[in-house]
């Protein structure tokens, strides 16, 4: 085993991660590293297309409030109203700084940043869809990740790519809990490395791979919400998971929400703009949740597309081919490559896909990890950004290009915050066998001889969240949920694997990752099946109703051992917004 | 439909060197092949190892030679092969680490040789810079690249000399020199007038062909060639 140390560590490196090092690097006196198990550019937010939302006002009128208002409803009141507001002010000197850290934003003729309409953002509280996601292309995630990966380049930042972080240095005191750093494998030799560090950023992105039909990327399983979890540390809002309307029928591959926003329609087999029927001012730009529920009520009533009637067809055909090609050049070409459908000249056939988890490890506004269940009771040297991370600004339900806004903001204070904290701290030493628990794990696992196949497992796992946990659910699917996933964390006990080699076994990884997704299915559905409401991305069709009586407050869920946990409450910050019935 | 692969395995802890297996399974003409790797690990051999990630062709993991191409494996679907048997390498030029894993660091290393970030040291403006759709358009090309290495490891004369900077550093130094913002052109140019740079291009067009974002690589090229020679005049 080898031990480094560092003043500050940082565990991912997409869009939060990387702005999370920076901030560190510039705030701390000492030593900044990032570890992540991809190389950094193959990280997911290089995935986002649509935009980041921002008031700069380019195209329209727009102000702070207006976006602090639209997140805060999008988010179905469960919003923390602090952190939207901080949000809505920071993300429009945050997009401005990126643009002069050089990301190519697409221009507008007058050569200020383009923007686009999304779903949700309006003006004046609710009026008409504004302008305000900026945008470069259909890639600005992959142009966000490239321009802050130069970024580290240019500053000097560390990495230890394809490093596999496996465990947190977590030490129980007599008034919480300190960090002193992770314990990660190293996946081209299969040596283990602790890193003893003063702080520690958790930014390693989400969780969607827990389901069959996702947008999200093969290595987004969770593993730091899971290894928290395992620690002793709660996890917020796990229910709140958002599917996106438009997904490649079956593969699930994204459509950005920004094709609606340049003019894309949502039709059923009739041809019908359904969407005027359920939200008659915003239309195809309601929110993500309100358009998939209401694709799956067109699809149960028997208006679904296709000779199985299954999917929903996004029509461009009426846009100038033109506009496509230069707005929505990667989509266009999804369309063509997976589908072989022109989209130019007939509709595309998709159906919602699982996206993004509104949950994840609750942190404070300057992102440090809290173990309780108020914002006292800190993790010392602990903080979460980006999509690992439950601050709570997206609350029940996360408003398209408030993500990446969310990623530079809170990856921004997280990394000062560490670094600051990182300053006045002390190496605390750590004992001797701290690796122990990721060494027995690698070890338990490369040597797994047992009857149950990984693959087979993952996907009943997959498989069965999508039935019963998805964008419907009721007592009874989520509590066949419940004992579905006792039998599938029962049989992960009894895998095998083939592969018993040190250099780069992904058939090990893909193993350990599969114990990290339980867990993340594990928290969703226990923390679903108690919220006796509908709110936001989480629909209980035995409880169709918001009930603000009883639920407007955030879910923590603990695990007290693997299939049994305990759900506590923590009280949602509110502010000038009062919660309204929402329509749109 | 049936499929035989043919796929290139070396395991390193076990083999004195490398070996082709052959795998017969059923597949769908839409499968990618990334699908196709993904069941045979799944259900027939577990120890195939391969970088993937996003499965559809924007992170830039699965580049590798299939039937004798450079292509992502996510984007590339079974109809699209012209036939059931399928031959999956490493992608050349880097030393295979296992499989079809090969050690990416000298590919970082001449992306990290270029200057690959924005320099511009004024005062940066209250508001963002202007720059017009015009200009924006001249290197809009070259920001679609995704690091996957499939066009500098087809190409010819980076298998034969190594310390070519290759097309894709090419590609990244041209995404800031011809950005109307950037202040660091110079300096590139300069660089890449050296005898690593884009003087060894032979343009054979391997890497225009192999790019899986459509980048007129070999244009991207002839445009930086181009302007070192007017920098020089
Ligand atoms: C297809 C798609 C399109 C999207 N479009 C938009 C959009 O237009 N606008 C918007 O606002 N949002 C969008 N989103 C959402 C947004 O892109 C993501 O929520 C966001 O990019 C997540 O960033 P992140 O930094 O938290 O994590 P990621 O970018 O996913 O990075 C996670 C990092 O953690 C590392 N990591 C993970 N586990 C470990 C471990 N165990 N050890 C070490 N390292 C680890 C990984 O290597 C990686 O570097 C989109 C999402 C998808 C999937
Ligand atoms: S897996 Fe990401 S490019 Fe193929």
């Amino acid at each position: 085993m080898q031990v480094h140390k560092y003043d500050v560590i940082v565990v991912g490196a997409g869009g939060s991660g990387l702005m999370a090092a920076l901030y560190a690097k510039q705030n701390a006196q000492g030593t900044v590293a990032v570890i992540s198990k991809l190389y950094p550019t193959r990280s997911h937010t290089g995935a986002a297309q649509g935009g980041v939302g921002a008031a700069l006002g380019n195209v329209d009128e727009d102000h702070w409030e207006w976006h602090m208002f639209d997140t805060i409803k999008g988010g179905d009141y469960l919003t923390d109203q602090d952190a939207a507001e901080i949000f809505a002010k920071d993300v429009i000197e945050a997009v401005l700084e990126l643009e002069h850290m050089g990301l190519p934003f697409s221009r507008l003729p007058n050569g200020k940043i383009a923007q686009r309409r999304f779903g949700g953002h309006t003006r004046e509280f609710g009026k008409a869809p504004v302008h305000r996601a900026c945008y470069a292309a259909d890639r600005t995630g992959h142009m966000i990740l490239q321009t802050l990966y130069q970024q580290s380049i240019k500053h000097g930042v560390t990495f230890y790519n394809e490093y596999v972080v496996l465990d947190l240095i977590l030490d129980d005191d007599i008034d919480g809990k300190t960090c002193k750093g992770v314990v990660a494998y190293e996946l081209a030799t299969g040596e283990i490395h602790t890193f003893h560090a003063k702080s520690v950023v958790l930014a390693s992105g989400g969780n969607g791979r827990m389901f069959k039909v996702t947008s999200n990327a093969h290595a987004l399983t969770g593993d730091l919400t899971s290894i928290a979890y395992r620690r002793g540390i709660p996890l917020e809002d796990m229910e709140f998971y958002q599917f996106h309307p438009t997904g490649l029928y079956k593969l699930g591959v994204l459509l950005t929400e920004g094709v609606r926003g340049e003019g894309g329609i949502l039709r059923n087999a009739s041809g019908e703009r359904f969407m005027e029927r359920y939200a008659p001012t915003i239309k195809d730009l309601a929110p993500r949740d309100i358009v998939s529920r209401s694709m799956y009520f067109e699809i149960r009533e028997g208006r679904g597309c296709g000779p199985n009637k299954d999917y929903i067809h996004l029509d461009v055909t009426h846009i100038d081919p033109k506009i496509l090609e230069e707005r929505l050049p990667d989509i266009m070409d999804f369309s063509r490559t997976y589908l072989r459908v022109e989209p130019t000249k007939e509709p595309v056939p998709i159906q919602p896909t699982a996206h993004y988890t509104m949950g994840g490890i609750p942190t404070t506004l300057n992102g440090e990890v809290i173990w309780g269940t108020t914002n006292e009771q800190k993790v010392r040297g602990l903080y979460a950004a980006g999509e690992v991370a439950c601050v709570s600004l997206h609350g029940a339900n996360r408003l398209g290009t408030n993500s990446l806004g969310d990623l530079i903001v809170f990856g921004r204070r997280a990394g000062v915050a560490a670094a600051k904290y990182a300053n006045t701290a002390t190496l605390e030493p750590i004992a001797e066998n701290t690796d122990a628990r990721a060494t027995d794990l690698v070890s338990r696992i490369r040597n797994a001889s047992g009857k149950e196949s990984v693959a087979k497992i993952r996907l009943e796992m997959q498989q069965s969240m999508q039935d019963n946990a998805s964008v419907f659910r009721t007592e009874e699917t989520l509590s066949t949920q419940v004992e579905i996933l006792r039998g599938l964390i029962a049989r992960y006990q009894n895998i095998g694997i083939s592969d018993r080699s040190e250099k780069f076994n992904t058939e090990l990884l893909e193993a350990i990752e599969l114990g990290f997704l339980l867990d993340n299915a594990e928290a969703l559905v226990h923390s679903a099946l108690n919220r006796r409401e509908s709110r936001g991305a989480h629909a209980r069709e035995d409880f169709n109703e918001r009930n603000d009586t009883e639920f407007l407050k955030h879910t923590m869920c603990y695990q007290l051992e693997p299939g049994k946990t305990e759900i506590k409450w923590k009280d949602v910050v509110l502010g000038k917004y009062e919660p309204k019935p929402r329509t749109y | 439909m049936q499929a035989v692969f043919k796929i290139h395995r070396f395991n390193p802890e076990k083999d004195k060197k490398p070996y082709w297996a052959e795998y017969t399974l059923e597949v769908d003409a839409k499968d990618r092949v990334l699908d196709v790797l993904h069941k045979i690990k799944w259900e027939i051999d577990g120890s195939l190892s391969f970088r993937r990630s996003c499965a559809h062709g924007i992170c830039g993991s699965d580049a590798m030679l299939i039937n004798g191409k450079n292509r992502l494996a996510c984007k590339v679907l079974m109809m699209d092969l012209g036939g059931n048997t399928v031959t999956v390498e490493p992608i050349r030029g880097l030393s295979v680490e296992k499989d079809l894993i090969v050690d990416m660091t000298p590919f970082f290393e001449s992306y990290e040789a270029v200057m690959p970030f924005f320099i511009n040291d004024d005062a940066m403006p209250a508001r963002e810079h202007l720059q017009s759709p015009e200009d924006r358009e001249i290197y809009d090309a070259s920001t679609k690249c995704i690091l996957c290495a499939c066009c500098t490891t087809s190409c010819p004369i980076f298998w034969v000399n190594g310390s070519y900077l290759g097309p894709a550093a090419i590609v990244q130094a041209h995404r800031f020199i011809f950005d109307s913002r950037d202040k660091g052109g110079a300096a590139r140019l300069a660089m890449l007038n050296q005898n690593t740079g884009v003087w060894r291009c032979r343009t054979a067009y391997n890497c225009t062909e192999a790019c899986p974002r459509d980048i007129p690589i070999t244009d991207v090229i002839g445009q930086v060639k181009r302007a070192i020679l007017y920098s020089n005049t």
